[in-house]
């Protein structure tokens, strides 16, 4: 447990901390009178309403639609059933700028809704709502099929058998087992979506502020650190509150579950109504997912003279003035893969020793340090970004030019990740077959190994998976974090949207495509890997 | 007992990973090296490799980039590091932020080289000089020539017309909070009209259905008709930049076209000037100072138009075709001072912020 304390202590905490106080204490004195002009600002009331609101909408409306995909994941068979869990997580890692340029072509003026049914949804609160479920399916199917798939469906059935109705059966065997996974999607959805930054700022079209946008003008543009400290602190308060709530949720929960190979419950769907099912996920799918994509893949290969490669060749060009850029574009692809992989191995030891520390120990300490490892999460990235700069300035721990700095904060997003993956599964081994390990002669490092490995091998491997999308899509932090003259892929993307011509925007979305491609073979490559048992995710 | 080994184990590993990242900064750092020098900027700095070699065979320096964020990002990073800065020279600060940058004293003076073949009007710290013009360019209105041939109108010229309702639901710009050409249209219309007019004006373009959007990437790519993407935009007024049209030129896709596609409103402009200044506590000051005489020079500058698409400050430095040809020459543009600025700029943007809600 010392190593993941220690890390979050130094890279989170510290700078996190020190920022702060830069705000709360101006001169070395605590100006809480300004905190108090802050948090009776109705502006802030407003801001802090909306924020929570628009958070709880999204989350309530991802889980409405990808519930039922949860289930069709887990329990259906159907070709192409690998292929389709990578895609729905493409969105996950793309940019909200590339995202929501494609949003607007959907849904604004002379958009698919437009000249279908003459509906623009652009102007209004549901092209957030609608984004922030694009961005999110895949945390609700994983996670949430995750564990589904490795229901015993035996006892369901066996309920039946005993008399219960199908529903009650499902309310009373199956919901229970569920309930942990569902609060830890509902929780990482609510966290994404109080926290959202990119999708509000290009779809809010300047109407809609949540806190983190708010902080991101006090901190960046306005360099007003009291008030953002206090809002910074707002926001924590409100993210540990969410945290305190779920972890009682989940506590009365959990328990050692009987799981069972993932492969071995699913099969093809029978009758009319599970074909139904089946059919309308994928259309929800094809519909909510696939087409921005789809949009973003049509616009890289629509060049002057009708389809072809053309951007493509030219982010190939060798690096000269009109290219415009000092690094050829395709280099930002290795360096993204560097920071990722980087990243990937800090999250996972980090995380994985975590994990495992919270398994095996009890307490309030050890609760506290759980939702310690959320709270990054719920941070703004200019906060943390801001902090590195005033906290680690100084030798030995002069840090603010090293590459590592990028990767190091893209594990702070990736650890919790791995944590919520790892987890579930770990406590779900039951103790008793560690015990009946140990009392057969193993050691205890022969029963981790015989008992708990083969289990967390493969929820490991989907943690790094997960991981590895998250530091490839990471686009705030890397803006902030001072860093040599290579764009990663998000950060190349958005260079070449903020230049006039057609050029520029014709390269921002074959750079995107090559985004969603790098991330979908990585995770395909993890879909071979999670042959049987997994994870949350 | 075995566990222990494990954790240790992967423990080193973070401490290796952790221990390979300060090497390398050290390697790179501006403290050991005295013959490096860091310039510390934005995302949009472009600069081509080979002017970067001629400064190392000039002088015997090699340049280190670091950027991070946009102007107001790194110009705020350079204020919260005052004293023990993240290199020897900052490029970036603009006249919007330039008195905030110069109270927070982050600049130690240096007079470069070349200075003479600036025109005063740029030179915003005549006397101390802690700062060094670099380059400058204007913000205005763009206009979709196609769009308003099609319709016989004559494109507005002022920001009076944009008033106009020939022009109604026509124009989108950005929210000055967040976005840098936002704030420098909002403050063209303060110099305009004045502290006490300019709100009675937005009020106007208000009622004349004027479109606001978060940043210039979705006012220009998505709702812009005269843009590649904004094929499907509504809107044929745009604030944007005066050298636009020359970048839509070099990334178009058509060959010395007649035109470029859109025009400028020449009457709606508020110039923007950009500076690089030596940092306070800088690891290598003379380095530093190299690098600023260096960016005045007629190599950089010349370099800057097909990089950043702003005009290089230096009189005698030549533009490139592209430019001139079918760049807008805007004889007044809009003023602020720089001092003004940076009084006001929290309440304006409030201002406009709930006039606009």
């Amino acid at each position: 447990m010392a190593v993941p304390v220690a890390f979050f202590a130094l890279f989170f905490g510290y700078p996190v901390a020190a920022i702060v106080a830069r705000g709360l204490r101006p001169d070395g004195q605590w100006d809480l009178g300004h905190a108090r002009e802050v948090l009776t600002d109705p502006v802030t009331a407003q801001v802090v309403g909306f924020t929570v609101g628009q958070a709880a909408a999204s989350t309530a409306l991802t889980l409405a639609l990808a519930l039922p995909g949860a289930y069709v994941f887990a329990r259906f068979d159907f070709p192409g059933k690998r292929l389709l869990r990578a895609v729905v997580t493409v969105p996950f890692v793309l940019p909200t700028v590339v995202v929501g340029s494609a949003f607007l072509a959907l849904l604004g003026r002379d958009g698919l809704l437009d000249e279908a049914w003459g509906v623009r949804l652009d102007t209004s609160l549901w092209a957030i709502l609608l984004a922030h479920v694009f961005f999110n399916y895949a945390v609700v199917v994983r996670t949430v099929g995750g564990l589904w798939g490795q229901l015993d469906p035996g006892q369901e059935e066996a309920a039946r058998m005993l008399g219960a109705s199908r529903l009650a059966a499902w309310r009373r065997v199956t919901l229970p087992a569920l309930a942990p996974a569902v609060a830890a999607a509902a929780l990482m959805v609510f966290l994404f979506t109080f926290t959202s930054f990119g999708v509000i700022e290009v779809l809010g079209g300047a109407r809609y502020v949540t806190l983190e946008v708010e902080i991101y003008r006090q901190t960046a543009h306005f360099l007003d650190l009291p008030t953002a400290a206090v809002l910074t602190c707002l926001q924590f308060a409100a993210v540990t509150a969410l945290l305190a709530v779920h972890a009682r949720t989940v506590r009365r929960r959990e328990g050692a579950l009987r799981l069972v190979d993932a492969g071995r419950t699913a099969r093809r769907p029978r009758g009319a109504a599970q074909w139904t099912l089946l059919g309308s996920q994928l259309v929800l799918i094809a519909g909510l997912l696939l087409l921005p994509l789809a949009v973003l893949v049509e616009r890289s290969l629509a060049g002057p003279d009708g389809y072809g490669l053309d951007f493509y060749r030219a982010l190939a060009a060798a690096p000269d003035a009109a290219s415009g850029f000092a690094v050829a574009p395709l280099a930002a692809v290795g360096t993204s893969l560097r920071y990722a992989a980087v990243a990937t191995l800090i999250a996972v030891v980090v995380g994985g020793l975590a994990a495992a520390a919270l398994t095996r120990r009890a307490g309030r300490l050890v609760r506290g340090f759980d939702a310690l490892l959320m709270l990054p999460l719920g941070t703004s990235a200019v906060t943390v970004g801001f902090g590195f700069l005033i906290a680690l300035d100084e030798p030995p721990l002069d840090l603010r030019s090293a590459w590592l700095l990028v990767p190091l904060a893209q594990a702070l997003v990736g650890v919790p990740f791995v944590v919520r993956t790892m987890l579930p599964v770990l406590r779900a081994v039951d103790e008793r077959l560690r015990e009946a390990a140990a009392v057969l002669g193993a050691s205890p490092l022969r029963a981790w190994r015989e008992v708990d490995l083969p289990m967390v091998r493969r929820a490991l491997a989907v943690a790094a998976g997960f991981a590895f999308a998250v530091s490839l899509g990471e686009f705030g932090a890397t803006v902030f974090i001072a860093r040599g003259d290579e764009p990663t892929l998000p950060v190349a993307v958005t260079q070449f949207l903020g230049r006039a011509g057609e050029l520029n925007y014709g390269q921002a979305m074959a750079l995107s495509t090559i985004l969603m491609l790098v991330c979908a073979a990585s995770l395909l490559a993890l879909e071979c890997v999670r042959t049987h048992r997994a994870g949350e995710f | 007992m075995k566990r222990t080994t494990y954790r240790g184990v992967l423990a080193a590993a973070v401490g290796t990973a952790l221990l390979a990242g300060c090497g390398g900064s050290g390697d790179g750092g501006s403290a050991d090296g005295d013959r490096t020098v860091t310039l510390v900027t934005h995302e949009s700095f472009l600069v081509s490799d080979d002017v970067l070699d001629r400064f190392t065979e000039e002088t015997g320096y090699e340049v280190r980039l670091i950027k991070s964020g946009d102007a107001g990002v790194a110009v705020n990073k350079a204020i919260l590091s005052a004293g023990n800065p993240e290199g020897d020279v900052l490029f970036g600060v603009d006249n919007t932020m330039l008195s905030k940058a110069l109270e927070a004293d982050v600049f130690t003076p240096h007079r470069a080289e070349g200075l003479d073949r600036v025109p005063q009007e740029v030179r915003l710290d005549p006397e101390q000089h802690r700062v060094t013009p670099i380059d400058t360019g204007e913000v205005c209105v763009n206009y979709d020539r196609a769009y308003f041939a099609d319709r016989g109108v004559e494109p507005p010229q002022t920001l009076r017309d944009l008033t106009d309702p020939a022009y109604k639901d026509l124009l989108v710009v950005q929210n000055p909070a967040t976005s840098s050409p936002g704030l420098a249209f909002l403050l063209a219309t303060v110099g305009a009209f004045g502290e006490a007019g300019w709100r009675d004006y937005w009020e106007d373009l208000k009622a004349n259905g004027v479109l606001r959007t978060e940043g210039w990437e979705q006012a220009y790519n998505d709702h812009f008709s005269a843009s590649a993407a904004g094929r499907d935009g509504d809107r044929p007024l745009v604030v944007s930049y005066a050298s636009s049209p020359p970048a839509e030129v070099y990334y178009g896709t058509e060959d010395n076209p007649g035109q470029a596609p859109t025009g400028v409103a020449t009457g709606t402009c508020f110039q923007q000037t950009e500076f690089a200044g030596l940092l306070d506590g800088a690891a290598n000051p003379e380095g530093g100072k190299a690098l600023l005489d260096f960016m005045l020079s007629p190599a950089f500058q010349e370099d800057i138009p097909l990089n950043m698409f702003v005009r290089p400050v230096r009189e005698d430095a030549e533009l490139p075709e592209v430019f001139t040809r079918y760049g807008a020459e805007v004889p007044e543009p809009h003023r602020v001072a720089p001092e003004k600025i940076d009084a006001h700029r929290e309440r304006w943007i409030e201002q406009w912020s709930s006039l606009m809600r």
